[in-house]
């Protein structure tokens, strides 16, 4: 006699986390580890260490690598100096809310499409493309990403930290300094996180904005997966992966060591 | 000459007002405040306290009018330039430091006197400097002795308890050294036993400290138990300042003695000195100086109103017994004498049903003139037979042309409250309703702010939307002279001598001098050294 072990399957709340994962393991979990295992493979698939060689061996690919955490600083930089004003005065204003959907209603549209179009307007105007406009691009994209956690942490502050540290003889300076920007840290740092990370693993803006002129990292990973050299792309694609996961990890860390009100930014 | 009386008053608030947009939150407030009172502002959620609290901190502007510290028009002066410090009712302690460090915060920022010299033009200049950080930490540690949270400089305030952050925020104020404590309902947040302890302990740094207190709540007990004044407020206006005592025992009118205790308020005649009627019956009463058949408000204290047996000799009135509740140390019982409830309190229980006889020493009975006895609204003729009220056309009888302006009257009878608000000819909110032994007396706020008062069977919920109705001969119009200017009548502060009252009177003649904290600038460790 065979017993009957048919489980009936229940419907628990781990079953809805089922497709999630699979979503995970099919394009995330696999992709990595294709990228892994390609890194120690040649064009004729024999585990090699050249890849290595050929990436770390070559100035000019540290270059663009360099130049790419450059490119990543000064925009970040960029957007935060413009984004944190913004910010401010609109969590100060009433209808900062309809002002700040404007900020990120040009994100509705593809941004491949708003960066031709950018370059279209540079031509017209005779602007030399470079790394100017490339910046520019940049920071054109990513400044939504860097106010909207900024606004968000700005408006949440209470009100009345400001007044008591007026009431305890701050003046306006003062009260910035001490009370609203030590308060928005934990903006400042999510605004940076969105903005830094995209920014360094970024392609198609500096090639479009500056003619190919400009070389960053995704550009390279790119050519390198054209031109066939996998091994090399994969390399390439895993320091990528290093840096934003140090990034991350920088700012995780930053945000604990705030004690600023935290809350969900996004 | 006479000699003048010398008041030392350290606050004073001079006919202030404060708008917001066409609502006014605080009206008329005059108030003086002397040096090292406990000075409570007390009243029901909206009555504008906080507002007024507020705009002595600095966090709001006057409309109008002045507020004065120490003789100098503080009026215009900025939040961090003015010697007071507050208590926040949440307390609004930063989160990004720890507990010594958002006490030292106001400490950092202050400057001290440091010295004169005489500069090369040869006249004396005061020396400022900041404070060091061996007489910060000295300072800080001090006054977490005093709230007794020695060990807590390095805790991060989300890491305390209520009370725990309660007490940092009241060391956060005072190590700064105010002259005047503000505390807007600083023990709201905490449970009824911490509530009590907190407000022995600061009634206890009040008189350890010395210095003034200003308070405000909505707890007529905390009020009562707390301070050397209180001031009552509603609807933005003060209905009365007197000590604890004065205004338990003599409420100025009904609202406060609903406000302060649970008081039977009645409705009745005053028909010559000394003798009053309410229930049916004629009383003896020791107050003195109302217009003969002037309406007024009586108001009874429950433990004043004494049950005794119906055949009793010294019974004034008979009542029949609705209810007895035990209350622990006494029985609240509920009478009803001629068509009014009264409340007494009582050793013993009663009967329900019982019939028994009621005694009130002429002393308990306080009588005071009614707030209001109709409704008055200044407005035009808009039609034939049309009067706006509060922006609505209401039909009324009268002859008179269109734009007239008029007075338009209407009984508190007469006023017809709908329970939705769209059977009325106009909306209102219900402010409050007090019971008066018979009948409710409403009070509801137009969209415009204005208030009836309307007589009811039924207790209506405070903050309902309702209607108003008003039969259109129920309306009394009568012309009204367009320069005729209402009269603001101004509380009298009821803890002051007549010499004091005289002596801020005539001080209020002269124009104060505007109060400048601009000339603290720190001078250079070496432009000192350079001398």
């Amino acid at each position: 006699m065979t017993k009957r072990t048919h489980k009936k399957l229940r419907l628990t709340k781990k079953v809805f986390s089922f497709p999630y994962i699979l979503f995970l393991l099919l394009f995330v979990v696999i992709p990595l580890v294709l990228i892994l295992v390609n890194a120690f493979l040649d064009s004729e698939n024999n585990l090699t260490l050249d890849n290595f060689k050929m990436f770390f061996g070559a100035p000019s690919s540290l270059i663009v690598l360099g130049n790419s955490l450059l490119v990543g600083v000064i925009t970040t930089a960029l957007c935060l100096i413009i984004g944190y004003p913004v910010a401010y005065i609109l969590s100060k204003i009433s209808s900062g809310k309809i002002i700040v959907l404007l900020y990120v209603l040009p994100m509705f549209i593809n941004f491949l499409i708003r960066t031709l179009a950018t370059k279209a307007i540079f031509i017209a105007m005779g602007v030399e493309l470079g790394m100017g406009t490339v910046l520019f691009g940049m920071v054109y994209n990513y400044l939504p990403f860097m106010i909207m956690p900024l606004h968000t942490t700005l408006s949440g502050i209470d009100k009345s930290y400001i007044e008591a540290a007026q009431d305890l003889g701050a003046d306006k300076a003062t009260v910035f300094l001490k009370t609203v920007l030590p308060l928005s840290v934990s903006g400042i740092l999510s605004g940076i996180t969105m903005v830094f990370i995209p920014t360094i693993s970024t392609y198609a803006i500096s090639q479009l904005l500056s003619n190919g002129k400009i070389f960053l990292f995704g550009d390279s990973i790119q050519l390198s997966f054209e031109q066939g050299l996998y091994g090399v792309g994969s390399i390439m694609s895993i320091v990528m992966l290093i840096f934003v996961l140090i990034s991350n990890f920088i700012m995780n860390k930053f945000n604990r060591n705030s004690n600023a009100v935290r809350r969900s930014l996004w | 000459m006479v000699q003048k009386t010398q008041v030392d008053n350290i606050i004073e608030l001079r006919n202030v007002y404060k708008t917001y947009d066409d609502k006014t939150v605080v009206k008329n407030a005059s108030l003086t405040i002397k040096r090292g009172e406990f000075v409570t502002l007390l009243g029901p959620s909206g009555c504008g306290k906080t507002t007024t609290l507020r705009m002595i901190a600095g966090f709001e502007m006057p409309t109008s009018g002045k507020i004065i510290f120490d003789g100098k028009d503080i009026t215009d002066t900025p939040p961090h330039l003015r010697p007071v410090n507050t208590v926040f009712q949440k307390y609004a302690l930063f989160p990004h430091l720890n507990v010594f460090n958002n006490i030292a915060f106001g400490l950092k920022l202050k400057v001290i006197p440091n010295g004169t010299k005489t500069n090369r033009k040869g006249e004396t200049v005061q020396l400022y400097r900041k404070y060091t950080k061996d007489e910060i930490k000295e300072r800080v540690n001090n006054v977490l002795k005093m709230v007794d949270l020695e060990d807590y400089g390095h805790r991060n305030v989300s890491s305390l308890s209520g009370g725990q952050q309660q007490r940092v925020a009241i060391a956060r104020a005072l190590v700064n050294e105010p002259e005047v404590l503000l505390l807007d309902e600083p023990l709201g947040a905490l449970d009824l036993k911490m509530r009590k302890d907190m407000q022995l302990e600061l009634m206890d740094m009040h008189k350890r400290l010395g210095i003034t207190f200003i308070y405000v709540t909505h707890d007529q007990e905390e009020a009562l138990t707390m301070s050397d004044k209180i001031v009552i407020m509603r609807l933005g206006e003060i209905q009365q300042i007197a000590a604890p005592e004065k205004i338990y025992d003599e409420p100025a009118n009904a609202f406060v003695a609903d406000f302060i205790g649970e008081s039977t308020i009645l409705s009745g005649t005053m028909i010559e000195d000394c003798k009053v009627e309410f229930c049916d019956t004629v009383f003896e009463c020791v107050d003195k100086g109302f217009k003969p058949n002037e309406p007024i408000d009586v108001i009874i204290r429950p433990e004043d109103l004494k049950i005794m047996d119906k055949d009793d000799k010294k019974a004034l009135l008979q009542a029949e017994v609705l209810s007895s509740v035990f209350k622990g140390d006494h029985y609240q019982i509920t009478l009803l004498a001629a068509g009014n409830e009264l409340v007494a309190h009582d050793t013993d229980t009663y009967e329900i049903g019982e019939t028994v006889g009621l005694y009130i020493k002429p002393f308990d009975l306080h009588i005071m003139h009614k707030t209001r006895i109709i409704n008055e609204i200044d407005t035009v003729i808009t039609g034939e037979n049309l009067v706006e009220i509060c922006g609505a056309d209401f039909e009324c009888v009268t002859d008179l042309p269109v734009d007239t302006p008029v007075k338009a009257l209407i009984d508190f009878d007469d006023v017809e409250i709908t329970d939705d608000e769209n059977d009325g000819t106009i909306s209102a909110t219900v402010i409050s309703t007090i019971y008066k032994g018979s009948y409710y007396q409403a009070i509801l706020s137009a969209d415009d702010h204005y208030n009836f008062f309307a007589d009811t069977d039924y207790e209506w919920l405070k903050g309902d939307r309702v209607g108003i109705k008003i039969a259109p001969e129920k309306i009394i119009i009568q012309p009204r002279d367009e320069s005729e200017q209402q009269e603001i009548n101004e509380v009298v502060d009821e803890t002051l001598t007549p010499e004091e009252r005289e002596a801020i009177e005539e001080n209020r003649l002269e124009e104060p001098e505007k109060f400048d904290a601009e000339h603290a600038e720190i001078v250079n460790e070496h432009e000192e050294a350079e001398e």
